[in-house]
């Protein structure tokens, strides 16, 4: 099977009513390790996110993947930040995105099974997936963005809504799928979890990449003034 | 008030006594605004869906041309049927006139605008939540757009019953195109309009009372089928 990675970014950039809300943007996402997308609200972290996946329209520059862009797409998967429930049980949401790609029904909600016990959703299968709290969604959303085994996972904010406990579940699934081999680009507001979590760091302010480092370094001494600011937890204007 | 009382025993003893003019006329309107409401959902919420995720360029005119088709007067409707499937007409020969299947294709233009029309409101706001999930996992038009309709089911059920509501009742368009004729296209709504031109006041009432206790069972029925749903709470 081709490599998805190395991806390379080149002056992409993103225009939103005439103003542009990220870029431009030169990145390269190796093939191993997990990126933690940093910066204040409103920085563009979403919207980078989604310029990577195919989501946000290029209004300049390129994007390029190792292989095509539409067949890249099919490897890749996305949480989003708030999180999108099908109007279906929680077993068909998690097996939804197998069904599409045209694994037989049984089969989909056997693994869809397995996914939710593995992000604690097994109480709540045959549950409406509508009726779940805000954090059951959000692993709802985590087990269906892996039940096809992307090469690259892209998540926002994923423990946003997550008490203690279900956050150090979700991060040990995280670890466990970046030691497997999935690329993760996420992004969190929270700097222990980036701690916990980063082998690369990119930090974001005001839609421009102000750093793109290794995560030790980063934390070690972050090289401009507003990620410095950042991490002491200072208001960043 | 003495005629609606007439016409609530006459209604209770046509009813109780299975009535076999009155069965047959029942099943008939049954079975044509059935056939319409169908045919009427299979063009109006691929129609609706499809409408709700392609851009185009004409959309919104699409869109309004939908919703002025909504109020589409019936006799109108009647007409235009009529003159295409009359003997003179352009499809003369397939001697459709005076049939229950001209019923059905008048009531089918009459009420596929209005279940199309509520299809696309209801698929348009579910879209915009589903738009990033679906189009992140990379489902074709044709998956996006059954996903919307299975997922919006509750909505588009009760597009359905409006639809159900309006053609069952509707007298005009089938008049003129089914003719009326015993035994043949006489249908409740029909047989209220002849019943009462005859002055036969309490046969037509009953007739009223049995086509309104049509409509409510229906209703009710799709309603419980929507509640005994195991994921019943959309
Ligand atoms: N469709 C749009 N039109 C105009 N501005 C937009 C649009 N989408 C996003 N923006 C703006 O772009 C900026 C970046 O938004 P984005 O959602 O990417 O920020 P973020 O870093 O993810 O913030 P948060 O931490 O709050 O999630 C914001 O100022 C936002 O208001
Ligand atoms: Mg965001």
């Amino acid at each position: 099977m081709t490599a998805i990675l190395p991806l390379q970014v080149r002056a992409a950039k993103v225009r939103r009513r005439g103003k542009t809300i990220v870029g431009p943007v030169d990145l390269d996402l190796t093939d191993v390790g997990t990126t933690i997308v940093m910066g204040p609200n409103g920085a563009g972290k979403t919207t980078l996110l989604h310029m990577l996946h195919g989501l946000a329209r290029l209004s300049g520059g390129a994007i390029a993947w190792n292989m095509p862009t539409p067949e890249a797409q099919t490897r890749q998967a996305f949480v989003f930040q708030a999180p999108v429930v099908l109007r279906r049980s929680v077993r068909d949401n998690i097996a939804y995105p197998l069904i599409l790609h045209g694994t037989l029904k049984s089969e989909a909600r056997q693994r869809a099974t397995d996914w939710a016990e593995r992000v604690g959703l097994a109480e709540a299968l045959k549950r409406p997936a509508t009726v779940l709290s805000g954090g059951e969604k959000q692993k709802l959303a985590l087990a269906r963005a892996l039940i096809r085994e992307p090469q690259v996972l892209f998540l926002d904010e994923p423990t946003a809504n997550l008490d203690g406990r279900s956050t150090r579940e979700i991060e040990t699934i995280l670890k466990r799928t970046a030691a497997e081999g999935t690329r993760i680009v996420m992004t969190t507001h929270n700097i222990g979890q980036a701690r916990r979590l980063a082998s690369e760091v990119i930090f974001l302010y005001r839609g421009r990449v102000h750093e793109a480092t290794r995560a030790d370094a980063f934390f070690a001494g972050p090289k401009t003034p507003e990620a410095a600011a950042f991490i002491k937890g200072d208001i960043v204007e | 008030m003495g005629e609606i009382w007439q016409g609530l025993t006459a209604a209770f003893r046509l009813i109780v006594t299975f009535d076999a003019d009155l069965v047959e006329i029942t099943l008939r309107s049954l079975q044509v605004t059935l056939t319409a409401v169908a045919i009427a959902c299979a063009i109006a919420l691929p129609l609706g869906a499809w409408l709700a995720i392609q851009r185009f360029r004409y959309r919104r005119t699409v869109i309004a041309l939908l919703n002025a088709l909504m109020g589409l007067p019936p006799v109108v409707v009647g007409l235009i049927v009529y003159l295409f499937l009359s003997r003179q007409g352009p499809f003369g020969a397939l001697n459709l006139i005076f049939t229950p299947t001209a019923m059905i294709i008048a009531q089918v233009i009459i009420v596929t605008p209005l279940i199309a029309s509520i299809a696309h409101q209801a698929i348009r706001e579910l879209w915009a939540d589903y738009h990033d999930l679906l189009i992140s996992l990379n489902a074709t038009k044709r998956q996006r757009m059954a996903t919307l309709i299975w997922d919006a089911r509750r909505a588009l059920m009760t597009a359905a019953l409006a639809g159900f509501g309006r053609a069952i009742g509707e007298v005009g368009a089938v008049m003129i195109v089914g003719g009326n004729i015993d035994h043949v296209s006489r249908i409740l709504t029909t047989a209220i309009a002849l019943e009462t031109s005859k002055g036969n006041f309490a046969l037509a009432l009953g007739l009223g009372f049995v086509l309104i206790g049509l409509a409510i069972a229906v209703n009710l029925m799709i309603h419980g089928l929507g509640r005994t749903e195991r994921e019943g709470t959309w």
